[in-house]
């Protein structure tokens, strides 16, 4: 499958959760919208290792050229994980307090 | 020899050390001890040093220590006796000396302290006028060219609780500044072409100036010369300095002071030979000052500033003879002139003195019986200002005269109706004194008594040496060889020697004296019976506020200059630099506080300028760098 | 190692002070350090052995902790020396809160400014640099008068513009510098500039300079700052820091940008002079003493810096002289103020007057140090003003003429000053005034024995930058 295909998914990817980020107030719909750009980005970060890895691994079996940021994904995946539970808690105690779940409420610690 | 030399300034330094240091401990006979005996000392071997040269001619130059070296730039601290210098030695310490005699009685009221205050100022006077003379090159001179500027600084306001004094004081050291700042011009114009500042050298590297060159740099000197020597436009010091005690005026008008510009330029004299140009400026504008002081003159009613304003005039005639090259006719009358003046202004202090300090003539009259002794030493010293045979005055006058006449009889018809105007204020001055009735109130009338005796023998000394001080510059006319003459001539190189036929030079004299006695006769007959009481009216009016100049100066110099430095401190200083300084910061505050707006605290927003950004960046660098290029071009 | 003590002892001096807690104590390690430093700099004047010194300091930049101590530097130096002891004993009835934290501050300054005079290392000297400014920032604005925040903030931002400006410059001209780059002062003489670069770099720098020393139309931080500032720290502002501006002028802009230099000395020049008659007349309408006297050093740094870009012989050597004797002469007359404000609570001329009937010391002194202020002949000062103006006549006649101007005017404020301090009546004020402490009178007696000394002999000094 071309490089392209594979671009062209997370770059609409990626988009939506730019969107979802910049217009929803809500804060789980925001939430899941980094979640989808993160993603995004894993995509991209496994096609390009992919391809990059191809051409060498035809030429060389044992190399292990271009595998590195299959790993990269595995370091955000985890990271995504540790953020998701710790937002979640911070989204949790923020409907506690103030019975909303909208991000606007949050400039209140401005002050 | 030589260290004698270092000797005569020597010894009036440490008199003004030891007097100023100790001037809280020393008893007052201590301080006259002190004060006169060390100008007295300088006096002796100024004496030794004048025959030493008389008999042996000029002596070396004898160089203390290296003052200043910068480059191939060598001034040294060096003193140089020649005719001149020692001519000039023997009037200031000898006039020196009679003056502080004087002032030992005059003083006397004063506290010790302020008493030995005095008399560290007139030492250091009298070293300063020393230095100037004394130096053998134009950088020791200015040292006591600026030196006496500030003793006159001093001692004019020497009364220092009286404001108007020390403005007085103020005045004259401002306005020797002015006159100062054209010397130093001069000196640097010297460094500048010749790179050197020491008189042989200078002298006789001269002829490598260009013309303009020598003029400038004897127009500067000349500048100076007005400064100090109280000429046009830059005299009105001068009449003011009288706020000082009446010795104090008696030293500055007669033995030192005044007389250092016409020392300067006699002492230039190659350098002015060289410039026809400056030597008509110097003529124009001592004859102008000779006429323009005497006029005013006429009209005073102090007695101390009629005889301000007749050294100024004198001055002018010294200035003169400078200018028609008729330099030994010059110091001859700066000689003379020392001794007449000084008499005539000790005299008066003895005046003042026995009326309590009166100064106004008004006030006076019939003390010829009162003060003989005064009255008898201040007429002689008038008939010799008038320029009357054989006293001193007649000699010196009727050779600048002479000059004149050679160089452009219109100066010497100026020149003599400035002479009669001299001899009619002198007599005016004298009649309205001495003469007529005392028109004070009778009970001041029994205080008056005669001056006690360390007051009237100087009067006593400067009186004959005003009456046979002139027997020393006899012209051969009269019989005489002119002894002075051949004294200077080595120094004093004229380059217009004048032959004027008998019969003419018999013609001026007669002319000159006969106006003189005519204006004699005509004040003392106008004035001994009937005084100038009034305040004068009209022209009168005009001449009593001395033509109005202080207050022209005041209206077109010193105001505008005062309008400028409150515009420079108000608008241009505050409004405009400071202004400009605070607004850079003011503007970065306002603009900072401006931009914070645009952080609202809304995440969103954060997002959406980063996405825009992030969008901008990538429409910028898509279409093969077109756009990039694009803008990098337009920087 | 004389040369690197000159720096070791104060910033010792200012470690040890800054915890000694009693205050009387901590003014007495002050003066001990201070006295400690002048000898070591009196004995840099006789020494006969090498005193420049070298070691490796930023070797990864290729800069060196490198000292050199030309006569030039040992003459700065020992006028750095000699004001702080001065000025210790001149105030030393004066108390100050956490006197530990002044006195260690005004050490720590000393060190500052003595680098300055003793790198030649660019960077070393930058650091000195900014060294010498972050103390007096925090002794005025600690310890100043009613305004000083406001005030010391803008003297620091306006003064630390300028050191940015000179950074930005120093680094042009270290990467400038062959090979592994170097800051050494030698290499960057020996960089050829084109005619615009150099043109830059001298801007750069030159701005840096003229807001230090300063020249018309930097100075306005200077008034203000000297009035604000408590008197010891604008003794030391004014005596010795603004010789720092002159200084660099002609170690570290001149010889490196000799163009540039050149080309722009007419445009300083001017500057110079005029800034001179400005300052001099702005000083004529002054009614208060610290600003008379701000400005009339306003007017002299000015006549030094137009005489230094005359780039002649005579008129550097005039304005090194007049550097150490403008200190030495301006210190004086700080004291005086710094007397009488102590004194009698105001230093306003229209609230004085008469003082000299009531302490008959300080007028004599003072009169001898105003005339200094004016360069009378056989005071020190005329030396280096006869050198500078017979500079500024060989560059242009007319500059020479139009600054001499301001020979008369500074004899206008100068005498108005003395005249309306000490001359006339007493005031109601000085009714009950008393003549200086022996202690002043000491280091104003020191003070007026060098204008005179050194204005009948002024060949040590001469013979000092000579070398």
């Amino acid at each position: 499958m071309p490089i392209s295909y594979y671009l062209i998914l997370a770059f609409t990817l990626f988009t939506i959760g730019v969107v979802g980020v910049l217009v929803r107030r809500n804060a789980i719909i925001v939430f899941m919208s980094i979640e989808l750009m993160l993603n995004a980005v894993n995509l991209l970060l496994v096609a390009f290792s992919k391809m990059h890895h191809a051409g060498v691994y035809a030429a060389n079996k044992a190399s292990t050229v271009g595998t590195d940021a299959q790993l990269f994904v595995f370091f955000i995946m985890v990271v995504a994980a540790v953020e998701v539970s710790v937002g979640l808690a911070i989204i949790v105690m923020l409907y506690r307090n103030t019975h909303s779940v909208d991000i606007n409420f949050l400039n209140r610690l401005k002050n | 020899m030589n260290t004698l030399v270092y000797l005569i300034p020597l010894f009036p330094v440490i008199g003004f050390l030891i007097l100023g240091l100790g001037r809280k401990s020393l008893s007052k006979t201590l301080t006259i001890f002190l004060g006169c005996g060390t100008i007295f000392t300088s006096f002796i071997i100024s004496v030794v040093l004048f025959l030493n040269v008389k008999n042996h001619g000029a002596m070396d130059v004898h160089s203390l220590f290296t003052f200043i070296q910068s480059g191939t730039l060598k001034i040294d601290f060096a003193f140089q006796v020649d005719q001149l210098s020692s001519l000039f030695l023997l009037i200031i310490t000898g006039v020196g000396f009679l003056i502080h005699l004087y002032s030992s009685a005059y003083m006397h009221e004063e506290n010790a302290e302020h008493f030995a205050r005095y008399f560290a100022y007139l030492n250091l006077f009298i070293f300063s006028m020393l230095l100037l003379v004394l130096g053998a090159n134009y950088v020791i001179m200015f040292i006591g060219w600026e030196g006496v500027g500030l003793c006159s600084y001093l001692l004019i306001g020497y009364w220092f609780k009286n404001d108007n004094y020390n403005y007085a004081a103020k005045k004259a050291f401002i306005m020797n500044r002015i006159g100062d700042l054209g010397f130093l011009l001069a000196v640097f114009w010297l460094v500048n072409k010749l790179g050197t500042v020491s008189y042989s050298e200078v002298f006789a590297t001269a002829h490598q100036l260009s013309t303009f060159d020598v003029t400038a740099i004897t127009m500067l000197l000349f500048v100076g010369a007005m400064g100090k020597s109280a000429q046009i436009p830059l005299y009105t010091w001068l009449p003011d300095a009288m706020a000082g005690p009446t010795p104090v005026s008696a030293l500055i008008h007669a033995a030192t002071m005044v007389t250092a510009g016409i020392y300067m330029i006699a002492r230039s004299n190659v350098l002015y030979n060289m410039s026809e140009f400056t030597m008509h400026v110097v003529a124009i504008i001592g004859l102008a000052t000779a006429l323009f002081s005497a006029t005013i003159a006429i009209k005073q009613n102090d007695i101390k500033k009629v005889l301000a304003y007749s050294t100024v005039s004198q001055l002018g005639y010294m200035f003169l003879g400078l200018g028609v090259g008729a330099y030994t006719g010059a110091v001859f009358h700066v000689m003379t002139h020392a001794f007449f003046k000084a008499l005539l202004f000790l005299a008066a202090g003895s005046v003042i003195h026995a009326l309590h300090h009166e100064q106004d003539i008004r006030n006076m009259g019939g003390l010829k019986k009162k003060l003989p002794i005064t009255h008898l030493t201040f007429l002689l010293g008038c008939i010799a200002i008038s320029g009357i045979p054989p006293l001193s005055g007649f000699f010196s006058k009727d050779e600048i005269l002479a000059a004149a006449y050679a160089h452009n009889p219109i100066y010497w018809v100026l020149a003599v109706v400035g002479a009669a105007m001299t001899a009619f204020y002198m007599f005016r001055l004298y009649a309205t004194t001495f003469l007529g009735t005392y028109r004070g109130n009778s009970e001041q009338a029994s205080h008056i008594n005669e001056s006690p005796k360390s007051m009237t023998i100087p009067l006593i000394v400067l009186a004959i040496l005003s009456v046979v001080g002139g027997l020393v510059g006899v012209p051969e006319i009269l019989g005489g060889n002119h002894q002075l003459h051949h004294f200077l001539s080595s120094v004093l190189v004229s380059e217009k020697t004048h032959h004027m036929p008998h019969n003419t030079e018999w013609m001026l004299m007669g002319i000159s004296v006969t106006i003189a006695v005519i204006a004699i006769l005509f004040a003392v007959n106008k004035f001994s019976k009937k005084p100038e009481l009034n305040d004068a009216e009209g022209l009168g009016k005009i001449l009593s506020n001395k033509w109005y100049v202080d207050e022209l100066y005041d209206k077109f110099i010193v105001h505008p200059l005062n309008n400028i430095a409150v515009f420079f401190k108000n608008v241009i200083e505050k409004s405009g630099i400071d202004a400009a300084v605070n607004g850079v910061g003011k503007f970065v505050l306002y603009g900072s506080r401006q931009i914070r707006l645009i952080q609202t605290g809304q995440v969103g927003t954060y997002i959406l300028l980063m996405v825009l950004a992030f969008v901008l960046m990538v429409l910028i660098w898509i279409n093969d760098g077109y756009i990039y290029r694009f803008i990098t071009n337009l920087f | 190692m004389l040369s690197y003590l000159l720096l070791l002892i104060p910033f010792f001096g200012a470690l040890t002070t800054f915890f000694i807690q009693n205050e009387k104590l901590a003014k007495r390690n002050a003066l001990l350090i201070s006295i400690a430093t002048l000898i070591i700099s009196i004995f840099t004047l006789f020494s006969k052995v090498e005193l420049s010194f070298s070691t490796p300091w930023i070797s990864a930049l290729g800069s060196n902790f490198s000292l050199q101590l030309d006569g030039l530097s040992k003459m700065l130096c020992l006028l750095n020396a000699i004001s702080l002891p001065l000025i210790i004993l001149s105030v030393k009835e004066n108390t100050y809160q956490k006197a530990s934290n002044f006195w260690g501050l005004m050490l720590l300054m000393q060190v500052g400014i003595m680098g300055v005079f003793l790198a030649s290392d660019a960077l070393l000297f930058y650091f000195f640099w900014e060294l010498a400014l972050i103390p007096a920032y925090f002794l005025c604005s600690i310890w100043g008068g009613e305004k000083r925040i406001q005030v010391t903030f803008k003297f620091f931002i306006y003064t630390f513009v300028g050191s940015l400006l000179m950074l930005i410059g120093i680094i042009y001209l270290y990467l400038q510098t062959p090979g592994n780059h170097s800051f050494s002062i030698q290499d960057f003489y020996n960089i050829k500039l084109a005619g615009k670069e150099q043109a830059t770099v001298f801007a750069l720098m030159f701005i840096a300079f003229a807001i230090k020393m300063p020249i018309f139309p930097f100075h306005t931080w200077q008034p203000d700052t000297y009035e604000q500032g408590p008197t010891p720290v604008t003794m030391v502002l004014s005596g010795v820091m603004v010789k720092m501006g002159i200084y660099a002028v002609i170690r570290w802009l001149i010889p490196i940008v000799p163009d540039a230099s050149a080309a722009h000395a007419n445009f300083v020049i001017i500057l110079s002079v005029f800034g001179m008659l400005y300052a001099s007349l702005i000083a004529i309408k002054q009614d208060d003493m610290k600003r008379l006297v701000a400005y009339s050093s306003i007017a002299h740094i000015g006549l030094m810096s137009a005489a230094i870009f005359t780039s002649t012989q005579i008129g550097m050597n005039g304005a090194m002289v007049q550097m150490f004797n403008h200190g030495i002469n301006v210190i004086g007359l700080w004291i005086v103020v710094d007397v009488i404000e102590k004194q009698l609570g105001t230093r306003k001329f229209s609230e004085l007057g008469g003082l000299a009937q009531k302490a008959p010391t300080l007028a004599i002194l003072f009169v001898v140090i105003a005339l200094a202020n004016i360069a009378l002949p056989l005071t020190n000062a005329f030396v280096g003003e006869f050198l500078m103006f017979s500079g500024l006549f060989e560059f242009n006649i007319w500059m020479a003429a139009v600054a001499g101007v301001s020979i008369i005017l500074a004899a206008v404020y100068t005498l108005n000053m003395v005249q309306k301090i000490f001359y006339g009546n007493t005031v109601i004020l000085t009714e009950n005034a008393i003549d200086i402490s022996w202690n002043v009178k000491l280091v104003l007696t020191i003070i007026v024995v060098l204008i005179i000394v050194l204005g009948i002999y002024p060949m040590p000094l001469l013979n000092l930058i000579g070398q």
